[in-house]
């Protein structure tokens, strides 16, 4: 397993406080530009949760491809670099985690939407059954991971990511090839796609802030895992050095 | 002894086996059997011939999926007596060659169950298909192999982990989504008679296709996980 890493002092690096810092502000002014955009023609002040639900719904689509990007490196490392295999496995569960914390909140904001655009809270269409299954691999992911016994955890995780991976590209083209009741994809979706020039400030301050947001929890993340890691090898060390203390100490007394 | 050779003496070894002791065939066959039984509680299948039609392609592959899961968490379990997994991973034969014949195996025993099971499922649902029912003898194929191909991976993934039976189904419902809805809207397009089975036998097509290739490139390390 893991077996040095520099301890570092229990604070936040300055350069993670200032990205947090910058983070705040990015987020204060998203909230800010969506609740001054002009009101939508149709459904007045209720449309701007979709401020909040197209970031956590792309974004949801980013992070299982750090997942699978960690989880290659794994392997890749698993016999050659042991460290840096520990690093990429802890990177891997972080962007994980945060993959089904973003897909969370764009389930339940576009619950809320499809609320009050279609009047209902669920249809089982294709782009949201297929998004619905791209939470549970996840959700999945992270149970395989608890269920798994120690030592082997980080070999599973990492082939059930790249099977989970090979599923959302399907989960992404679901949208192209089955009659959906979601609208047509909001960017490059064809002629009539694409949103009113007057909301465009709202979308990208959201999209920015969410993804400094998102950076910045994969990174807390995987630094408590690190030191997770750290903390259970420090302990198996420790196991041993008292060990092999006792043993010494008994070899001593016999030798008396 | 070439690749193909190897795959076939996993093979023989499965069939052997399950020949000796119709464990899986058995429990499957009177699983599937029972959950067609308990569905017909739901509805009334006789009555209602438009309504079979419409919901007995997902009825048939939910029961053939369950069925399919309690006879997939033993296929694994058999080589664990005697260590006889570890023998495999010391043997100079390809990993993947051992499972392409365990999953051959599982395809075998689960298409011998659909031999039966569907004959007794048109009795039983009253059903009369309307679209071309040729088409089920690529669909049915194509779903088991969907289904026993990831089943036979997640099967061996499950052995390292603590509660091997309830990971499972976890695990394969999820990533099995796509292919479930594939053959179900297959099936039921046949059954009905509506819509062209076309598209889905492609979605499914493409499906075991990508999984076949990724089981078989990923079993060397599931194998030799620890």
């Amino acid at each position: 397993m893991v077996t040095k890493i520099p301890r570092s002092n229990r604070t936040m690096p300055k350069w993670a406080q200032g990205w947090l810092a910058l983070t705040f502000i990015a987020l204060v002014y998203g909230f800010y530009q969506a609740m001054a955009a002009p009101r939508e023609a149709t459904m007045g002040n209720l449309y701007r949760v979709f401020f909040y639900h197209l970031p956590h719904a792309i974004l949801s689509f980013v992070f299982p491809y750090l997942n699978l990007a960690a989880s290659f490196l794994y392997l890749f490392w698993r016999k050659r670099n042991v460290e840096r295999a520990a690093a990429a496995d802890a990177f891997a569960l972080a962007s994980a985690e945060v993959t089904v914390l973003y897909a969370t909140i764009g389930l339940a904001t576009g619950m809320l939407w499809g609320r009050a655009a279609w009047g209902i809270w669920w249809a089982w269409d294709a782009r949201m059954t297929t998004y619905l299954l791209l939470w549970l691999l996840y959700v999945c992911y992270l149970l395989v991971r608890s269920f798994s016994s120690t030592g082997q955890t980080a070999v599973i995780a990492a082939v059930l990511a790249i099977f989970a991976a090979i599923d959302i590209p399907i989960c992404f083209m679901s949208i192209r090839w089955w009659r959906t009741q979601h609208p047509a994809a909001v960017f490059g979706g064809g002629a009539n796609s694409g949103i009113d020039p007057s909301m465009v400030p709202a979308v990208l301050w959201n999209m920015i802030a969410w993804a400094m947001w998102g950076a910045f929890l994969v990174g807390m993340r995987y630094a408590i895992e690190r030191r997770r890691q750290q903390d259970a090898n420090a302990e198996a060390l420790g196991i041993l050095n008292d060990e092999e203390a006792a043993v010494l100490t008994h070899r001593l007394e016999e030798a008396r | 002894m070439n690749y193909a050779q190897h795959v076939l003496t996993h093979l023989r070894k499965d069939l052997r086996l399950e020949w000796r002791t119709k464990d899986s065939i058995n429990g499957m066959l009177f699983f599937a059997l029972l959950v067609v039984v308990v569905l017909a509680m739901a509805f009334d299948p006789a009555s209602y011939p438009d309504m079979t039609r419409q919901i007995s392609g997902g009825l048939l592959w939910v029961a053939l999926l369950f069925a399919a899961m309690t006879a997939l968490n033993q296929s694994w379990a058999r080589e664990t007596h005697n260590s006889v997994l570890d023998a495999h991973r010391l043997s100079e034969a390809p990993a993947s060659a051992l499972f392409i014949g365990k999953a051959l195996a599982n395809f075998l025993f689960v298409s011998a169950v659909e031999v039966v099971l569907a004959p007794i499922f048109t009795v039983f649902y009253n059903l009369q298909p309307l679209g071309q029912t040729w088409k089920l003898l690529i669909i049915l194929p194509l779903g088991t192999w969907a289904l026993v191909v990831n089943g036979t991976f997640f099967s061996a993934l499950s052995l390292r982990t603590r509660n091997r039976e309830t990971l499972l189904p976890l695990v394969l419902l999820p990533i099995s989504m796509p292919a479930l809805l594939a053959m179900i809207q297959a099936t039921t397009a046949v059954l009905t008679g509506q819509f062209e089975p076309t598209l889905w036998i492609k979605v499914l097509l493409a499906y075991v296709i990508v999984f076949t290739t990724a089981c078989v490139l990923l079993f060397q390390t599931v194998l030799s996980a620890d």
